[in-house]
Order: C-alpha cells, then structure tokens, then sequence
C-alpha cells in the first residue's frame, strides 16, 4: 500500500489496446483516495489469463473535473481503481 | 438459460461490442446458446449443469436479503455501524450464507440528509445478486450506465427521486471485487420529508455478480 486516505491523486491517461477498468472518462483526471481496500487480481491482466495482484483503492472525482462546467453540482463520482491507475500528486 | 442471457455478457467496454442496451435480448440467446453449445462439444460443461449452477446460485438470491440487512441496521445502531465498517461480516453475522458468492468486499454506505448515494457499473453491469436478485434492465442498460454519472439528477428525477439542489451526490461505480451497498438513513415510518423521497431504499452492487461466469474464480 503506497496511498493513503486524503492523498491527491492523479489518473494516468493510458489509451491501452487491451482491456482496462480505468474508465475513459476518468483518465488523466484528479481525484483524492477515500478509501483503501485489500489486494485483488488486477483486472487488465486476468483479461489476459494471467495474475497480478495489486492494492485496490476508492478514488474520490468532483464532478466538476470530470465534467467541467456541464457537471451538476455537489457531485461525487468514487471508483474503485487499481494502484497501476494512479500516481500521488 | 434465460437468466444467464440477462446477467451475463461482461465487459463491454471493447470496441465494436454492442453493449447491454445495444444487443437485443434475442441477440443475447443465440450468443449464448452457440456458447453453451461450443462448451457442449467440447465437452467443458453441459447445459444441465449450467442450469443446475444457476438455480442453486439462485435459489437463496432476492432482494429480502439486503432488505432484511438495511432493516436490521434500522433498529440496530451496533449492528448498522458494523455494516457500514464490514458489511462481509455483517452479512455473516445475519446468517446470510454468500460463500457459494465468489470472494467479494461488500461495502455499505449510508444516505443521510445531505448525501443521496447511487451505484453504476459504467463498464459492465456488476450486481450483487446474491443480496438483492438478478438485477433489473435498466441497471444494464447503456443509457443508465452512461447517464447517470453525467447527468444523475436528471436521472434519478426519471425514477421520481426529487432533491434539494443543495444535496449532494455521492457515486460509486461498481467494480469487480468491490461493491457497494447504499441504504436509507431512516426506516420508512420516520416522517417523510423531502430529503427522505427515495424510491430505492437499498441498491447495492457486487464486484463479481455471477460465480459461473466470474473470471476472478480460482484467484
């Protein structure tokens, strides 16, 4: 575990050719861990038929940044998201 | 096989599949049934298996599971706050059985006065079957998945749930491996004011909702 809750985040803005649970519309965004979970098979990887275990978070996202001014207010969007997603900003 | 039409067609976020609402649900049967009749030749499963798996998985799977979950948190506050710190092992200790569920963190919130909590599976259409049943069409349709995270107001006043503009929305989207379980803060026999004008006392998503198909079996 590398975050922690509160920590300010950063989405990467991969565009991989493959399967990935970092939706698009939650790339290159920011966002603030809310909650850290346990361990689980990174979800690109089993795509694949192979394992890799990773730290799974609660990412926090303001609307506002996802959607910029067409966003309704006091909007949240949490996702569970893979520590391979995010870099601490 | 019908309910195995419905659940599940998983991870729709590759180019050029048609997605849950874009498929008809004729589309979807012969899908799986050229499927299932693949596996049949190969001899990897038979179709009564398939439909034994399903009914045993569906046999203790409805929406009184997470009613009676949320009902108990009501009337008791030691058993809410564990519910809302590990809903697993509340689910336990209320002698709901999920082990035939693949591993699975299930984690509740609650919707107050001020937060209104509402769960997508943008990517996919992760449900928590095993607490609230097969899940309903419009869970898995494109037009939720992709609405409610831009618009959910708009959304949620479609379902007929009207709110403060004050309010604030929280949004979990379902992903495998976790899930969330959003229940009202009051029972229904409080006074009905504006804030507690929610159709859809409980909702809950699981991370993996369907055991025959979840690929995180074995892991």
């Amino acid at each position: 575990v590398t975050l922690a809750v509160g920590d300010r985040v950063m989405t990467n803005a991969r565009n991989p050719p493959r399967h990935t649970r970092l939706p698009r519309y939650l790339r290159a965004k920011p966002g603030t861990i809310e909650a850290v979970h346990a361990v689980f098979p990174l979800a690109d990887e089993h795509a694949a038929g192979r394992t890799l275990l990773e730290q799974l978070y609660t990412v926090a996202f303001a609307a506002a940044d996802i959607w910029d001014i067409d966003a309704e207010p006091n909007c949240v969007i949490h996702a569970e998201l893979w520590e391979s997603y995010l870099v601490h900003s | 096989l019908s309910t195995a039409d419905n659940e599940h067609v998983h991870d729709h976020d590759q180019p050029g599949e048609p997605g849950h609402g874009g498929a008809t649900s004729a589309a979807l049967s012969t899908r799986v049934n050229a499927l299932v009749a693949g596996l049949e030749r190969r001899g990897l499963t038979s179709e009564t298996e398939i439909a034994a798996t399903l009914e045993r998985f569906l046999a203790g799977a409805g929406p009184n599971n997470g009613a009676r979950l949320v009902a108990r948190a009501w009337m008791d506050a030691g058993f809410k706050s564990l519910l809302l710190a590990d809903a697993n092992a509340a689910i336990t200790q209320s002698g709901l059985d999920l082990s035939h569920w693949a591993p699975v963190k299930i984690r509740a919130v609650e919707n107050t006065a001020d937060v209104h909590n509402i769960v997508v599976c943008t990517l996919c259409s992760c449900y928590p079957i095993g607490l609230l049943g097969p899940s309903p069409g419009w869970y898995k349709s494109e037009a939720y998945r992709s609405r409610v995270v831009r618009e959910p107001r708009a959304v949620l006043r479609e379902f007929g749930c009207v709110f403060r503009p004050t309010s604030r929305s929280a949004f979990g989207i379902a992903r495998r491996n976790c899930a969330t379980l959003s229940s009202r803060a009051d029972p229904p026999a409080a006074p009905a004011g504006p804030k507690h004008n929610l159709r859809n006392s409980s909702r809950a998503t699981p991370s993996s909702a369907f055991p025959f198909y979840n690929d995180a079996r074995g892991t």
